[in-house]
């Protein structure tokens, strides 16, 4: 490990260990409430493989850093999510994730941040973290397939009663026990608003200096057909100047967290519209949307605005007005979490989630995915 | 001719609570609350954001309004807690973008303007009872913490990710300039080592060893934090002696009014000379008896003259340092009534137990001392309506040199110089000697000569023969003379004279506050024109693109 990016090096490690054990600490209760053994499989993995994930960053720290490294590592497994006199060092790390669709969520946009976050550390001129990252990112694929699954059970689920009932009034769909689509688009925006945050400042020197010692790369960086150096060019970001919300030019360099987010809001859209896909087969005619990037951020020059999801600059009432239309409410949360129970039982499955198209390795939906002892 | 910010932009130092928009100020008994919440789009000059709660000249200007407020319209606050308004960031310190696109000069007086706001601070609790508790609630970096280093004490959150940190040599090829380097040994006692370490350490060092090496008094986790802070307050201000139930003096805007001419003051006058690059300040005695009992005394407030002539020469000083870099040489003058003067020092010395009293010495006591750190010439001129008389006379003494009309057909025309018990120890310099002794190198026989003559008015021959001036011309050379000497001395290279100048005006002896004004500015202000911090490739300039400094790796 060269001397002179032992600072920013051990700053980056740390950072990307931090959120690994945070995650299993925010979702580790959720055992309690699983919607079925083979949920509660997934789950398991997750965590275990956050733990992995956590190990990897303590040994990048341990075997480069000294002294410093092992103390550095000792302070990760001391933090605690949520923990007011000793939290994660990230805000989206403290926050709680109080149940099954909260999980969902996470894994599908927050792990997915946390691919990006990787795939931008694997291109590290450091190699020992490069090559950690790749082993590491081969796991996050299975984290975002379980939220990308998840949802899409849950709003399966929904829409067979929604035909079942032949309607879309949403207390009586929530009367039947399942989650009506205007709360998961609730909590679709909450999410993707929330990990809009963790790709850091728009513009950022921190990111720029990263990139140009070599210490990160961008998202698929040996794709990329520029000359890799970027010293005179520009990205677009955004600014809110006289209540509008404009795009300007900023350094390349500087702007490099943007174009990770850019990068994560495509691939967070593809989704979404898999998601769409399932509601359309229905024939139900709603469409779930990602939010615009600029909505409900609380880090940044946009944290100072108020914007809608469809990318308008709102005065402080209106914001006020429609924040309970866009955001998950007290009541829809406790309506969520009204509906967690533990399903333990082989091939059963709580009344609002479908059961996945197939099991895990080629074994039957109903197999006995955890045994208690 | 009246709006002056037509005939040229002027920056002034005038602000108020009510016009902050930094730092709020919340008195609450004996204990004042000074938060910065810095607004990061009210930069004092356009091209940069405050981002993280960092600063430029516009923040510490307000503190030092602030701290003002503290001393005269707070009487019964008795620990000051300096924190910050925002989350998990006590104060990242002077903007670096700003000092990226500032001028050298603009940096350097940025830079002493800082230092001497950071030492009113201790000068306060050394001799007004003020104590001051640096509660960092977040990280703090470099200026941030040399702010809390001029603290009594320092308390850090432990949240396990907030440091304390001097990041200047790593991050940016400077030093911490606003005293860090000189506090850290000086004042908390930093093993060299140790210190070394932690200001090469761009993370710094978090609450427990931080507090091993004696970088913070104490910490405390973020739920205890506040219950911490409020206990060590209560304790510092257990330590004061400000009075509890005392009425605050309330400090209005000094008034002046700036035209082509200069900037005029009720007791000082400033007439610049562009073409010879010169100012002549001219300090008036009191008109009329000062007030000399504490009712009348309080009741004048901010206007009585010792308050109001100090408030005016620190405003002028500030004034002339920030917009009038060209005028090299200031005349220093004064007139009036001797008896005045004197009898207003008297006043000064019956009454210092007084707080409002002890206030005004020590805005006498500071003031004087940023006359003597101004990298400008001082000559002071004794004529006939002079009036260098005790505390006023500290402007002779002050000076580089000091010339007085000396009439030898008419010596009772001839401007005194008179000295009071004032000048013999109220008004130490930075190095913490007052200037007569400063300037007798502590020798007993010329300073028991001046002690013997106080109060008598002293002419031309015999403050010559005491060594108070520098030369008595009289009458028939005296404009000539002057005339060829600050003609000569506006002809001089005006770095040599600035260093040449700092150097005499603080003869042997170092204290914390000459090692930050000199040592650490001096070294400072060379690594701000080399090209590793300033050069296309420095540091300084390219921080916060991304690119590497390129650094020439000879060592000088």
């Amino acid at each position: 490990m060269p001397g002179e990016y032992r600072s920013n090096l051990r700053r980056l490690i740390v950072t990307q260990g931090d959120t690994e054990p945070a995650s299993v600490e925010q979702q580790r209760h959720l055992g309690l409430t699983c919607p079925s053994l083979y949920d509660m499989r997934n789950l398991f993995q997750v965590n275990v493989e956050e733990g992995r994930h956590l190990w990897a960053m303590v040994y990048l720290l341990h075997a480069y850093f000294g002294r410093d490294g092992r103390e550095e590592a000792e302070a990760l497994l001391e933090r605690r999510s949520g923990d007011a006199d000793n939290p994660r060092i990230l805000g989206a790390f403290n926050e709680r994730t109080p149940d099954w669709l909260s999980f969902f969520m996470f894994t599908y946009f927050t792990d997915r941040d946390g691919k990006y976050q990787l795939c931008s550390l694997a291109e590290s001129g450091f190699d020992p973290l490069a090559r950690t990252c790749k082993f590491m990112l081969t796991e996050e694929a299975h984290h975002m397939f379980v939220g990308e699954s998840g949802v899409g059970r849950v709003i399966q689920r929904t829409c067979e009663v929604m035909n079942q009932l032949k309607t879309d009034d949403v207390a009586k769909i929530r009367a039947q026990g399942v989650i009506d689509l205007p709360t998961i688009q609730r909590y679709l925006n909450f999410h993707f608003s929330v990990t809009m945050d963790l790709f850091g400042a728009d513009v950022s020197s921190n990111a720029a200096t990263f990139y140009n010692t070599g210490l990160k790369g961008r998202y698929e960086e040996t794709k990329q057909s520029d000359d890799h150096l970027l010293n005179d060019a520009a990205y677009p970001v955004l600014e809110v100047a006289d209540g509008k919300l404009l795009t300007v030019q900023a350094p390349y360099l500087n702007a490099l967290n943007e174009r990770l987010r850019d990068d994560y809001v495509v691939d967070a859209k593809a989704g979404i519209e898999r998601w769409n896909k399932i509601i359309q087969k229905a024939g139900i005619p709603f469409t779930l949307s990602a939010p615009h990037k600029a909505f409900n951020r609380k880090i940044g020059p946009l944290s100072a605005a108020k914007i809608s999801p469809d990318g308008k600059v709102l005065s402080e009432a209106e914001c006020t007005h429609h924040h309970l239309a866009w955001l998950p409410s007290v009541e829809d949360r406790a309506f969520v979490a009204s509906l967690m129970g533990r399903v333990a039982e082989p091939g059963k499955f709580a009344n609002w989630i479908a059961p996945p198209a197939r099991g895990i390795n080629n074994q039957p939906v109903d197999f006995a995915y955890v045994r208690f002892n | 001719m009246n709006n002056p910010e037509t005939v040229r932009p002027v920056i002034t130092y005038d602000t108020s609570p009510e016009k902050y928009k930094h730092w709020s100020l919340a008195c609450d008994g004996e204990i004042a609350t000074l938060a910065l919440n810095i607004n990061e789009d009210a930069g004092i000059r356009p091209g940069y954001k405050l981002k993280l709660n960092s600063y430029d000249l516009g923040v510490d200007m307000e503190l030092h309004d602030a701290l003002q407020r503290v001393r005269f319209e707070h009487p019964e606050v008795r620990t000051v807690v300096v924190t910050s308004g925002k989350e998990r960031i006590f104060c990242s310190g002077a903007n670096i973008f700003m000092l990226g696109l500032s001028t050298h000069a603009w940096k350097v007086n940025f830079c002493k303007f800082t230092n001497e706001t950071r030492n009113g601070i201790e000068d306060s609790s050394r001799y007004s009872g003020l104590k001051f508790l640096a509660a960092c609630n977040g990280t703090t970096a470099g200026g941030g913490y040399e702010l809390a280093l001029a603290c009594d004490e320092i308390l850090l959150v432990d949240d396990r990710s907030s440091a304390v940190s001097l990041p200047e040599v790593p991050l940016l090829g400077v030093l911490p300039g606003t005293g860090g380097l000189t506090r850290v040994t000086d004042k908390r006692r930093v093993r060299r080592d140790h210190a070394d370490i932690f200001c090469t350490l761009t993370e710094g060092i978090r609450a427990q060893r931080a507090k091993e090496w004696r970088l913070i008094d104490d910490f405390a986790t973020p739920q205890a934090f506040a219950e911490k802070v409020k206990q060590r307050a209560t304790e510092l201000a257990a330590q004061s002696d400000r009075p509890a139930d005392a009425k605050g003096v309330a400090l209005p805007a000094v008034k002046r009014t700036i035209d082509a001419a200069g900037y005029h003051y009720e007791t000082v006058d400033v007439v610049i000379d562009r073409a010879a690059r010169r100012a002549t300040l001219t300090v008036s005695a009191p008109k009329s008896a000062v007030a000399d009992d504490i009712d009348g005394i309080v009741a004048a407030g901010a206007s009585w003259w010792p308050l109001l002539m100090a408030r005016e020469l620190d405003a002028a000083i500030l004034m002339l340092r920030t917009n009038d870099l060209e005028v090299g040489t200031w005349v220093l003058k004064t007139s009036g009534d001797a008896a005045h003067a004197l009898a207003a020092d008297a006043v000064l010395n019956a009454n210092r137990g007084h707080w409002f009293v002890r206030e005004t010495i020590g805005m006498l006591r500071r003031t004087l001392a940023r006359l003597d750190v101004t990298s400008r010439t001082l000559i002071a001129l004794v004529e006939r309506d002079s009036c260098f008389a005790g505390t006023l006379a500290e402007l002779l003494f002050a000076a580089d040199r000091g010339y007085m009309l000396s009439l030898p057909d008419a010596p009772a025309e001839e401007g005194k110089v008179t000295l009071s018990t004032m000048n013999f120890g109220d008004y130490p310099m930075v190095n913490g000697q007052y200037r007569l002794a400063a300037r007798f190198y502590g020798e007993e026989a010329p300073l028991a000569a001046a002690k013997a003559a106080i109060g008598q008015p002293q002419g031309a021959d015999t403050a010559l023969a005491l060594g108070l001036v520098t030369a008595a011309p009289d009458d028939l050379d005296w404009d000539e003379e002057i005339r060829i000497v600050l003609e000569e001395r506006a002809s001089l290279s005006p770095d040599a004279l600035t260093g040449m100048e700092a150097n005499l005006r603080f003869g042997p002896g170092e204290t914390m506050e000459t090692r930050v004004f000199g040592r650490l500015s001096a070294w400072q202000n060379w690594i701000f024109i080399r090209p590793n911090a300033v050069g296309e490739g420095g540091a300084l300039k390219v921080f916060g693109s991304g690119n590497k400094a390129k650094f020439n790796w000879e060592r000088v």
